[in-house]
């Protein structure tokens, strides 16, 4: 194998490598603007400017192709010196906006500022100004003053996002991005470019003030969009989740996520959410506590035959709900009616990231248990069932079923019994004799399984009433580790809910399921004892990035 | 057993104590003739030099506006986690401004960190030492108690620049 020399040390690279990649993959750092891993070279930043033995002049480590027996120096007086000018032009026309700017506190302009800036400017004349509040797209801001001309927005649009509609216009000192003549930034990817831009002169209109990056916790967990199920952060303040940004996974997303996945998979968990059980009590929901909804719930089954009940599992609800509700219903009350709603829009697949099916856990559900018993009715036979009122009681876990179509929500109406798992209240619950509160994704543990058969990890980033942080071991901002709890941030926009398959299984418990389950690593265990699919694997084995599992025939994927 | 020397032996006079007391009786005769530095509060109030840390207090221009541009800093320096900012858009140019701004007064400790870092000179420390609450909710200042006029920070202000 070749071999080049960095700082120092011997370093062994694939014909093909730029500098900057070898450096990268080995823990040494060249700071770079412009370079990205995931897009084309472009190097106009001048940032990573290294010297290199029997080169005269520094070369951009980004364009520069590593070569055998190559001497890089990255922080030779010559590069330091280098980088320190590029600073110096940077920010000759930059702003100091940084008070006001989102990107503060994930700024790499901010944070070369501090490491290789010489501190101070020895420009003395007016700034040049442009426009500060430009509405690039439906969801990006452009602040014109802040761009340092990268053109990472620019190659995203045509490389990854296929929708030519950024470029630069203007020269020198003057030049700025703009979109094309009557286009705009609308792309179904078009967020990505605030993750990409070094600076704040891209940022989310949605996240706009909402606040610093300093202020709140991240977590890592999936989109649950759709079936892709891309890797992403939860940020969170006050117990109330602002944002999602993508995280890379080389296998599921690479660096990036859809706006429609980023924007609107969250907002549920902030609003509207079912708080604490409800039980329908002379035609009226009504708020009730959880051991009179039990009782009410595990009366009604009783009263009824197993044919004449039907379970509906939830290609949004977890692999472990999902595994709960299928032991509840053919493993202790011998219900063979099991089946969950597919979610498809077929066509809606683009070939990037978005996927036709639009649950996050099709597949998983199904792993899990959630199919027909053999002679049991699926998804359409429930219905029908109810229709012909074959089937008077459904237990239907956390998915909008009467949203679907009107057709549904009037078969839902003719049941004698319906059970639902709800995190919000809508159009099922409206129709529902028990409501128990459901944990969203971003409030407990779990699994989901995406449509490549890949497993990966939701993590709680937002507390519920009955869970501390410190001691679950989520992640913590700032004013959740210093605070205490009687703090007005503690406590405050804590919703009473429970992860659903904690709900199966106490039900579940006064009926004759002989399950004791704590946490719910506890039960993915349990799954991964009777579960082929999930066979040896763990909450550590799965990891931050999930793994591929062994998906058979039968569970068919849709992309 | 030789008599112990203490550090120092009383004299006669002073194991006496009638030389000590009309000594310190002299001392007060004396303070009485001097100038008074006692004043009659809260009749009579105090009113600090420039260089005193008061209760911190947001800027308000002439036009009616708050200086702060909610940035956080000052938020985020506060030692004792007393200040509690959120953001909003406002069609002005600085952009952005606090819809909300609350200073705990029963956690803040005058530290004057908040006035140091701040980049628009927007919060400073006031002359204002008389805090009263009857409860703990009202220890919570929004921007109705915060909120200045410039006039009456202006020597803070003045002071700040001379020696931040």
């Amino acid at each position: 194998m070749p071999k080049i020399t960095i700082n120092g040390q011997e370093l062994e690279f694939k014909a093909g490598q730029t500098v900057i990649e070898v450096a990268r993959q080995n823990g040494i750092s060249v700071p770079h603007f412009c370079w990205h891993p995931a897009l084309s070279v472009s190097g106009n930043c001048r940032m990573c400017l290294v010297e290199i033995e029997k080169m005269p002049k520094l070369a951009i480590a980004c364009s520069t192709l590593a070569s055998d027996g190559m001497v890089v120096h990255v922080d030779s007086e010559k590069a330091v010196s280098a980088r320190n000018a590029v600073m110096e032009f940077l920010l000759i026309n930059h702003p100091l906006d940084c008070p006001v700017c989102d990107q503060a506190g994930e700024c790499k302009l901010q944070d070369y500022a501090y490491r290789y800036s010489s501190g101070e400017s020895r420009f003395e004349e007016e700034k040049q100004h442009n426009k500060k509040r430009v509405e690039l797209g439906p969801f990006v801001m452009f602040d014109a003053e802040r761009c340092i001309s990268c053109s990472r927005c620019i190659r995203f649009c045509d490389e990854i996002a296929g929708d030519k509609e950024l470029t630069f216009t203007k020269r020198g000192d003057r030049v700025t991005i703009s979109t094309y003549p009557g286009e705009e930034l609308d792309n179904p990817y078009s967020l990505n470019t605030t993750d990409i831009c070094p600076v704040g002169a891209l940022t989310s209109r949605d996240f706009r003030f909402k606040a610093r990056v300093w202020d709140m916790s991240k977590t890592n967990s999936i989109c649950t969009g759709c079936a892709r199920g891309c890797n992403d952060e939860i940020w969170v303040k006050n117990n109330i989740v602002l944002r999602l940004t993508p995280r890379f996974n080389k296998e599921v997303n690479s660096y990036w996520m859809c706006d429609e996945g980023r924007l609107n998979t969250f907002k549920f968990i902030n609003n509207q959410r079912v708080d604490g059980p409800h039980i329908r009590r002379n035609g009226q929901i009504v708020k009730t506590g959880y051991d009179e909804a039990v009782a009410f719930t595990v009366s009604q089954l009783k009263a009824y035959n197993p044919g004449e009940i039907a379970f509906l599992g939830s290609a949004f609800a977890s692999c472990e709900d999902n595994y709960m509700l299928a032991k509840l219903a053919k493993g202790t009350l011998h219900v063979k009616n099991i089946d969950f709603a597919r979610h498809l829009i077929p066509g809606s697949a683009d070939g990037i990231l978005i996927c036709d099916d639009k649950a996050p856990n099709s597949l998983g559900a199904e792993l899990s248990g959630v199919k027909p018993a053999p002679e049991g009715l699926n998804f359409e036979g429930i219905l029908e069932g109810i229709n012909s009122g074959k089937i008077k009681v459904l237990y239907c876990l956390e998915d909008d079923i009467a949203a679907m179509s009107p057709e549904y929500e009037n078969t839902l109406s003719k049941l004698d019994f319906l059970v639902v798992h709800a995190t919000n209240h809508n159009a099922t619950t409206v129709l529902a004799d028990v409501i128990f509160p459901a944990a969203a994704f971003a409030e407990k543990n779990g699994t989901m399984v995406n449509f490549q058969g890949r497993l990966q990890r939701l993590k709680p980033a937002v507390a519920t009433i009955d869970m501390d942080r410190s001691l679950e071991g989520m992640e913590m901002s700032r004013l959740d580790k210093f605070g205490t709890d009687f703090d007005k941030w503690a406590k405050k926009n804590r919703v009473d809910a429970r992860a659903s398959w904690k709900m199966l299984q106490t039900v579940g418990s006064l009926m004759g399921l002989k399950m004791k389950h704590q946490i719910s690593e506890e039960v993915f265990a349990d799954m991964a004892s009777c579960i082929e699919a999930f066979h040896g694997l763990d909450y550590d084995v799965i990891g931050e990035s999930g793994i591929k599992i062994k998906v058979n025939n039968t569970a068919k994927a849709t992309k | 057993m030789p008599e112990k020397k203490r550090e120092k032996d009383l004299t006669i006079a002073e194991k006496l104590y009638i030389p000590e007391i009309v000594k310190g009786l002299g001392l007060t005769l004396k303070s009485m003739f001097r100038p008074k530095f006692t004043m009659e509060y809260p009749e009579v109030k105090f009113i600090p030099p420039a260089s005193y840390r008061g209760r911190p207090v947001l800027v308000q221009e002439e036009s009616g506006t708050e200086r702060c541009v909610a940035c956080g800093l000052c938020s985020r320096v506060c030692p004792s986690l007393a200040i509690e900012v959120q953001a909003s858009e406002t069609s002005l140019e600085k952009e952005r401004y606090p819809v909300k701004f609350e200073i705990n007064m029963l956690r803040c400790i005058f530290c004057g960190f908040c006035e140091e870092v701040c980049p628009e000179e927007a919060i400073v420390m006031s002359k204002d030492y008389e805090l009263v609450f009857r409860d703990r909710s009202e220890a919570i200042y929004g921007k109705d108690k915060l909120m200045v006029p410039i006039r009456q920070v202006e020597d803070r202000i003045e002071f700040l620049r001379n020696f931040k």
